[in-house]
């Protein structure tokens, strides 16, 4: 067998692992073994193309992959749990960027350094479509402006999630839809003109940096209008895009490993985005457009009425009466790190004879699934969360809910004021329950930016305070019971 | 249209279709897994870096590629050893 062929061989097998490992990591049981089976696969990619390469540049090869090991490697062991979600986002975009930089290393290589005509006394003039082929050409710019977005998009989000920009809130310029509007004119006419216009060295790196140039500014122009909150469907979908521009990056050196992965990831992304939206029940445009929130006005504790304040102390007495405790855990647990506390009094309730469920809505927290995550970490056993459409029937019937760091996801706007910006997304009914403990820093307003009557029903008690530490005092108040 | 193009679309059209029905099932506890995962798969784009770095020469392509290799290094062991700590805890408590 020649070397070409035993890659091949090698990228068939790759493209089959690749499928196996993701039908794999769609189920609880075998997703371990299928994240595995994909970087078994990742392996066998690698190691195809190095056999199939002529020379190999080990220094290049070597320091490449000596930076990235270490960088990834220890990102992945030392990231805290609850910061999953911008972590994803950053190596998204480390993604994004790897695909945009590989077609530019392979149009410079040819497109520049091969037509560099200055041994020969003569300029070649061929434009990129000739040097590279014309579907190469193309498809590198491809790669070039979506991985170059993906790249500066998800370096936004993950900003926003770690609330370095403006603590996550929408940055509105003016004009912002002309502006970008006309970007992307201006970069369709840049993908036109460096395919098959340009010619010669000086033109083509002009038409290659003006691409770059507004890819990336158009990455970073389409991110900062969208609030915090709504980065899980920004972060599925700018996903979605890296696999895309990877995939087209497959196009450009030849190789069917690449577009097939690329072209799964780039499907897998687009799925979990309409996953995202439904559960909001907000169109994905709705989402890109941006601005969600800002429009409402902020309302603070002024315009709450008949709030009922209460303590550690009485809630543990209520909770040692309750048969049946729904946890409903938001973005504030994360924010507070209260997983583990949360998991301690759950057991301490078990022992006591209470069932304990967690209700789990497909938005809470800043990534899809980012509640399961962080109550695995508290080893919660995954029998005990629930999905929303599951529970939903069951709050009529609980004694007690206990509302931690949620907001928006809970208040009954939704479904009672057809006037609420929110009004149709699907929310818990917790208000349906027979007492709501509430545990909030503050009356401020959740990401839609509107008021929350839940607070101001009979039946709901507010707990003003850091989760985690509201969580520790009750437990240490039921304790003593 | 040339075969190897042609045939690239093919395969580019059929692996969506195949990552749609696969993911279109998954239950929500795996969506931030599968996303890390399915991101840790995007860096395949390693293999196209690793094309890119065709000459020992430091030329401008050759700095380039290692900085792809480098990006796609990141993507691939950070996003595998991350998902790979978050499934642990999902099923490695019985």
């Amino acid at each position: 067998m020649t070397a070409a062929t035993l890659a091949n061989v090698a990228y068939l097998l790759s493209s089959a692992l690749f499928i196996l490992g993701l039908k794999r990591l769609s189920k609880v049981k075998t997703a371990r073994a299928g994240n595995q089976m994909a970087a078994g696969a990742m392996a066998l990619a690698v190691v195809g193309t190095l056999v199939e390469m002529e020379t190999i540049p080990w220094q290049w090869v070597v320091a490449g992959v000596v930076i990235g090991g270490l960088v990834g490697g220890i990102a992945a062991v030392k990231v805290e749990m609850t910061s999953m979600p911008e972590m994803v986002a950053l190596f998204n975009g480390f993604g994004g960027a790897a695909s945009a930089v590989v077609a530019l290393s392979i149009f410079w290589g040819t497109g520049i350094e091969g037509l560099d005509g200055a041994e020969h006394q003569i300029v070649d003039l061929r434009t990129a479509a000739s040097a590279l082929g014309g579907a190469e050409a193309f498809t590198s710019a491809l790669s070039i402006v979506i991985g170059a977005l993906t790249f500066t998009g998800s370096i936004i989000a993950f900003m926003k999630l770690n609330g370095s920009l403006r603590n996550g809130k929408p940055i509105l310029l003016p004009a912002r839809h002309l502006i970008n509007g006309l970007l992307v004119l201006a970069g369709l006419g840049c993908i036109a003109w460096f395919t098959g216009v340009a010619a010669g060295p000086d033109q083509l790196l002009t038409a290659v940096g003006a691409l770059t140039g507004i890819s990336l500014l158009l990455g970073i122009l389409l991110v900062i209008p969208i609030g915090g909150a709504d980065m899980p469907v920004v972060v599925s979908l700018l996903h979605s895009y890296s696999g895309v521009a990877a995939s087209a990056a497959g196009f450009v050196v030849g190789n069917p490993a690449l577009i097939i992965a690329g072209a799964m990831v780039g499907a897998a992304g687009l799925i979990l985005t309409q996953i995202m939206c439904v559960a909001m029940n907000r169109s994905l445009v709705n989402v890109l457009v941006g601005g969600f929130g800002e429009a409402a006005t902020a309302e603070d504790a002024r315009d709450y009425e008949n709030v009922t304040s209460t303590g550690p102390e009485e809630t543990a007495m209520l909770l040692e009466s309750a048969s049946s405790v729904i946890i409903v855990p938001g973005y504030g647990l994360a924010v507070a790190q209260a997983q583990h506390a949360i998991h301690e009094l759950d057991q301490e309730l078990e022992k006591m004879g209470t069932t304990v469920r967690y209700a789990i809505h497909p938005v809470a927290g800043r990534m899809p699934g980012h509640m399961n995550v962080l109550l695995a970490e508290a080893n919660v056993p995954y029998e005990k969360l629930v999905e929303m459409e599951a529970i939903n029937g069951e709050f009529a019937t609980t004694d007690a809910v206990i509302v931690l760091g949620a907001n928006d996801v809970v208040n009954p706007s939704a479904i009672e004021d057809p006037q609420s910006p929110i009004a149709g997304m699907p929310i818990l009914n917790v208000h349906e329950a027979r007492s709501v403990f509430v545990i909030k820093r503050s009356l401020s307003p959740g990401y839609a930016g509107i008021k929350n009557p839940l607070f101001e029903r009979d039946n709901s008690m507010m707990l003003f305070g850091d989760a985690k530490k509201m969580v520790q005092e009750t437990l240490k108040e039921l304790r003593e019971l | 249209m040339t075969g190897p193009l042609l045939l690239g679309l093919y395969a580019f059209l059929l692996a969506c279709f195949v990552g749609f029905e696969l993911i279109s099932k998954v239950p929500p506890t795996l969506h931030t897994p599968l996303m890390s995962g399915a991101n840790a798969i995007s860096g395949i784009t390693i293999v196209g870096a690793l094309v890119a770095a065709k000459t020992t020469e430091p030329t401008v392509s050759a700095i380039l590629a290692v900085a792809a290799i480098a990006f796609a290094t990141i993507n691939v062991i950070g996003g595998f050893l991350v998902t790979d700590r978050m499934l642990r805890m999902f099923g490695g408590k019985k």
